[in-house]
């Protein structure tokens, strides 16, 4: 979606703004995205998406909604990623406690391994993440002259197959191990409850059929066997 | 300067399943009996209770009932020419921590061992001759029966409240059970779950092969059940939030709702949690052990415990490194072969199962149990299944579970189908329901570079040497995982899928995705004190007052779950603790 209206052109109109001025900011920004025709299609009838953000910068909140879009692209299946929430919860994930490395062991001396051996940077999840946004958009700008969230859609889809193949270097970066490490954490937003702030609508699991998290299925195992189980998801923040 | 507690009969270190069972069982017998738990009390009122229990990112994802590797973890190489680097974040394996270990996020597979297994070289030299065991593979057999272990398991899935149907009474061939099981006094508790339409298929196509398939025993409870102690299991309802979480409903056999209250009701049991056992001590003999050394690490304050008994109940792997920070035992060395503590570590190679795509069937990966399952063992427990066809020692079972549906973790696509974008989005939505799997489950035998030993480098919180795990697949396994790989494909092609993946072939073993939580071996036992660190009542030839439980005393890893035989082998070793060793401490003879 280069063409549209995005973080990047808000903040080169209005300048520096202040952390509240940029919530307020790309709250303003949704409707716009949600005029895409494919989005507007599948789009909840939910409140305005939340884009504001406490770990991520503009640029890297760019970079992670581009992203999230490209992994999850709006279609008649569900809204893209951004617009369920992705970039969100990515946002709280590498503010919190696995952003920050807990249940994590950090001790050195650091050694790359084999990859077999694991996660062995000495970077945080939170600080990889950065170092790997960072890297990529460097790259992109030497190789295509503009930052990731500014290219156009099949040129992002591009970055992130090479990165996901291995045929990308980045500086001082795995290009795969960070490729993997978005994805899984796209995944995660999209897949887990909406408590989280992501699958926004419960719309990850109404395009699969999962029912959620009541769960009591004694007699259901029975009667469902090769029968279609047709109910509204129910999520923990629906019951909470 | 620590602070040094009155002596007890009996310290335990470590409250799940083989802790809960020696507490009870001693306390009971009237013994002083403390137990140090280094997590935090848990209970499934509040701690399981819905909806919160249902979050997958944070007990499925991010592992919230388990150890943390910040704290200690383990270092991990494939060979001792590669260095060694620290198991970062949980991946592979799953230790739990807190009341109730393991056993309350297993899913609840319960296996009796095949005869097999209970007499694995014997077997192999009576049947193959000498040469078919390679040299660098320390296999040995079990210093007792299965025969003499029968109460002891019968035990076990008494407590945990098993479903399963038997195959074998009294020696008389059961018709729907497992046709190559070992003979049962008595049938489980519990008749088996409702089979998934998945596992039906399965049976049909496996039985139709001419091979055995039967229902998968298991501890989620059929129905409700009060076990002989009084302790009240509630039944499954198939919500496919078993392993990695607690149960709600108390229909998982698990040490918190069962032997572990039972311990508690006991005025001579006390229970500290929060209590890290960094080391057993030794006398200047270093052949008897006066208690442990515990830090409490909610306050800092560290402690001496001094006991009469110690009883290593940790997770397998931490009790192999108890041993070694300790002391008790020779440490094992691969390059001279010499020392034992450390030695036959095996794990669980996987990889042979295949998933199967259904454009016209519905299987509602959702309405799930952990451990039920339609499973065949003619490739493992079957003596007439042939392993000179198969060049190889061992077997695998191939079975069909439905353990769940969680959509972060369970997201089938066929072969082909990119991780992401607009296909992969199309292809999930389509297949999520419409897929199922078919498992191999390997056994695994012992090698000699396959061992733990202490890290040279790295160090835990208490500044105390990591365990370093030294580990890779072997040709053995992949020749049991390509032939019964191979098996499993042929019954999947039977029942004509839309499509299929391949029967995967394995690799170097990968620390990172999750395989299984079984580790076994490193304190193995045996019948003298050259091929084993513990006798046949589990308790230490060098330090007899010790006795280290769990599957780290298993000299190799079977193509079965471990939880079985770790209960019946806590129940055997709590009976010759209250009938032999306390009336004649020393080396029971």
């Amino acid at each position: 979606m280069s063409d549209q209206p995005n973080r990047r052109d808000f903040l080169k109109t209005v300048g520096t703004v202040g952390a509240s001025g940029l919530a307020a900011a790309v709250g303003a920004d949704a409707p716009a995205e949600a005029q895409t025709p494919a989005a507007a299609k599948a789009a909840p009838a939910a409140a305005p998406v939340s884009h504001a953000y406490t770990f991520l910068t503009a640029p890297e909140a760019a970079f992670i909604e581009a992203a999230v879009d490209r992994m999850i692209p709006a279609d008649d299946l569900t809204p893209g990623g951004t617009d369920c929430g992705v970039a969100t919860f990515i946002d709280r994930q590498l503010a919190g406690a696995w952003g920050s490395g807990d249940r994590m062991y950090m001790q050195g001396p650091w050694d790359k391994g084999v990859p077999t051996q694991g996660y062995q940077s000495p970077l945080t999840p939170a600080e990889f993440f950065r170092a790997g946004i960072a890297a990529t958009n460097a790259y992109c700008r030497k190789t295509l002259q503009k930052d990731f969230d500014r290219l156009a859609s099949d040129q992002q889809i591009k970055v992130l197959q090479d990165m996901e193949q291995g045929r990308v270097t980045l500086d001082g970066v795995p290009a795969q191990e960070f490729f993997n490490l978005l994805l899984a954490a796209t995944m995660q937003g999209f897949f887990a409850d909406p408590v989280y702030g992501g699958n926004r609508d419960k719309a990850a699991w109404k395009m699969i059929g999962f029912p959620g998290v009541i769960a009591i299925y004694s007699e259901h195992i029975k009667t469902y066997r090769n029968k279609k189980y047709d109910v509204e998801p129910k999520s923990i923040l629906d019951l909470s | 300067m620590p602070t040094r507690l009155n002596e007890v009969d009996v310290v335990i270190v470590g409250l799940g399943w083989t802790g809960g069972i020696l507490a009870k069982e001693l306390s009971e017998a009237g013994m002083r009996v403390v137990a140090l738990e280094r997590g935090g009390m848990r209970a499934t009122n509040p701690d399981f209770a819905i909806p919160l229990i249902r979050d997958e990112l944070k007990y499925a994802v991010r592992n919230a009932l388990m150890q943390n590797p910040a704290r200690d973890t383990l270092t991990f190489r494939h060979s001792p020419s590669e260095r060694a680097l620290p198991m970062r974040q949980l991946g592979s394996f799953l230790p739990g921590e807190g009341l109730g270990g393991a056993g309350v996020h297993w899913n609840g597979v319960t296996w009796r061992w095949t005869g097999i297994d209970h007499a694995l070289r014997s077997h192999y030299e009576q049947r193959y001759g000498k040469a078919f065991i390679p040299a660098d593979m320390p296999v040995q057999d079990w210093p007792m029966t299965y025969a003499e272990l029968e109460p002891y398991y019968d035990r076990f899935e008494r407590t945990a409240g098993v479903s399963g149907k038997a195959g074998n009474l009294r020696g008389i061939k059961q018709p729907g059970g497992n046709f190559f099981e070992q003979s049962r006094d008595r049938d489980y508790p519990l008749p088996a779950l409702e089979p998934s339409y998945s596992q039906m298929l399965f049976g049909e196509a496996a039985a139709q092969a001419g091979y055995h398939p039967f229902p998968r025993p298991c501890a989620n409870a059929s129905r409700a059940y009060t076990n002989p102690d009084g302790s009240r299991l509630g039944a499954c309802v198939y919500c496919g939030h078993c392993e990695r979480f607690g149960c709600e409903a108390n229909a998982k056999g698990s040490p918190h709702i069962t032997v572990i209250p039972k311990a508690m009701a006991q005025p001579t049991f006390e229970l500290r949690t929060h209590s890290w056992v960094t080391k057993v001590m030794l006398d200047s003999s270093r052949k008897k052990a006066t208690g442990v050394a515990y830090t409490d690490v909610s306050t800092g304050q560290e402690y001496e415990q001094p006991a009469a008994i110690v009883a290593l109940c940790a997770y397998a792997i931490n009790n192999v490194h108890l041993m070694l920070l300790s002391g008790i035992g020779a440490p094992y060395d691969s390059a001279t072969q010499k020392g034992i503590v450390g030695r036959n570590y095996c794990y669980q190679p996987g990889g042979g199962g295949v998933t199967l795509f259904f454009e016209d069937k519905i299987f509602n990966p959702f309405m799930a149990s952990g451990a039920f399952g339609m499973a065949l063992d003619d490739f493992h427990a079957s003596d007439q299944f042939d392993r000179g066809a198969m060049r190889a020692i061992g077997g695998a079972t191939i079975a069909v579970g439905q353990s769940n549906g969680r959509p972060i973790g369970y997201r089938p696509v066929p072969p082909g189908t990119p991780r992401w974008g607009a296909e992969w989005k199309k292809a999930t939505a389509k297949w999520y329901l419409r897929a199922m799997n078919i498992g191999v489950t390997a056994s695994n035998m012992p090698n000699r570079y396959n061992a733990y030993d202490l890290d040279p480098t790295y160090k835990n919180v208490f500044g105390q040497p990591l365990l370093r795990l030294t580990y890779n697949f072997l040709e053995n396994d992949r020749k049991v995982v390509g032939y019964v790989g191979q098996k499993a494909a042929e019954i999947a092609r039977s029942l004509k899928p839309t499509s299929m993946t391949n029967s995967g072939t394995l690799g170097d073993y990968n620390i990172v995705p999750y395989q299984s939580t079984h580790n076994t071996g490193g304190a193995i036992m045996g019948t003298s004190p050259k091929d084993s660190a513990v006798n046949r009542y589990l308790q230490s030839w060098d330090v007899p007052n010790v006795f280290v439980v769990g599957a780290s005393a298993f000299p190799h890893n079977s193509a079965y779950n471990p939880t079985g035989p770790v209960g019946a082998l806590a129940y055997w070793t709590a009976d010759a603790i209250k009938t032999k060793f306390r009336t004649h401490p020393g080396l029971i003879t």
